[in-house]
């Protein structure tokens, strides 16, 4: 009962192991914690699950290759044939985000994907990554993705000045996407949750929706997730493929 | 008018950008459904497509919301 302030006080980042390098503060922070937890569920799920090898794959073993193919339909479908040398880092963010998600569903367990900070650094690898792909890939042509085609002359200027304003909003769009959906969501279940013991008896209402809200958080973690990962896989089309 | 209400007020107006994605959100699981309804084999076809229009979507309300809170702070 230490913390009354308010709903945002559960995303605040406490040091647990603080380590302090020069001027820099390097501390091992609640956010390591669960994302070390998050690097060593997954290296876990993909070594252990698909340990025995079996033909006809046990329940950790579905899971293991369940996952695997999902991340790789994705890029097959949006991609194409080429995608198959990013499913490592597609894999990654997938799995990455997906049980980091899910992690912070745990009560009193800390959501690192609900940091701008996080996130605005994966979205940024993957802008960084797209856009320099692109230009080894079609050199100068790479600038001819802002001109689509059949574009009447008089209107190219605006075109173009429209088309970079997108392409450079999409790391932004990518990043406050999954972070505000895990603040909103988080920050939305404590408000409500605060309102049980107030009620007293009648806090039986505010029980039963923040029992739903959860239900709808665990659809959210996965979606969020997913679109991560599929906007990556449509933003390396674009590269690969310029439209 | 003072700081405090000041804020309360601002957010609450940011808060109200959430309606567009409202409808937005409604429309797009309007046209999923009358499009499976027209074509009920197109559901693998158009299945992934339900998840990311939602989330881009619904994105735009949190745009909103993270303009709320960060005139409540």
């Amino acid at each position: 009962m230490a913390e009354k302030h308010g709903p945002l006080d559960q995303f605040l980042i406490k040091p647990l192991i603080p380590i302090k390098i020069g001027g820099l503060d390097l501390s091992f922070t609640n956010a390591s914690l669960m994302m070390v937890t998050t690097v060593a569920l997954i290296g876990l799920l993909m070594t252990v699950g698909m340990g025995r090898r079996g033909l006809v794959p046990g329940r950790l073993q579905s899971v293991a290759e369940l996952s695997y193919e999902f991340v790789a339909n994705t890029i097959r479908e949006t991609v194409g044939g080429e995608g198959r040398k990013y499913f490592p880092l597609i894999f990654s963010l997938f799995m990455f985000i997906l049980f980091g998600n899910m992690i912070g569903m745990i009560p009193s367990a800390f959501t690192f994907t609900s940091h701008i900070v996080v996130t605005f650094v994966m979205a940024g690898i993957v802008f960084v990554a797209v856009t320099i792909l692109g230009f080894i890939k079609h050199g100068a042509h790479f600038f001819s993705f802002f001109l689509p085609s059949g574009v009447p002359i008089v209107l190219w200027p605006l075109i173009i000045l429209i088309e970079i304003i997108s392409y450079l909003s999409r790391p932004v769009s990518l990043a406050v996407r999954l972070f505000a959906n895990m603040l909103a969501g988080h920050a939305l279940l404590k408000v409500l949750a605060g309102f049980v013991p107030a009620l007293g008896i009648a806090g039986i209402a505010p029980l039963a929706v923040v029992f739903g809200l959860i239900g709808l958080e665990f659809l959210v973690a996965f979606v969020q997730a997913y679109v991560f990962t599929i906007l990556t896989c449509v933003y390396l089309n674009d590269a690969i493929h310029l439209h | 008018m003072d700081l405090a209400s000041a804020k309360l007020i601002a957010a609450g107006l940011a808060t109200m950008g959430v309606i567009g994605a409202g409808i937005g959100v409604g429309n797009v699981w309007a046209a999923y459904i009358t499009a499976l309804a027209r074509n009920p084999a197109s559901k693998q076809d158009i299945g992934a497509f339900i998840w990311i229009g939602f989330a881009v979507t619904e994105a735009i309300a949190l745009f909103a919301l993270i303009i709320a809170f960060i005139a409540l702070a």
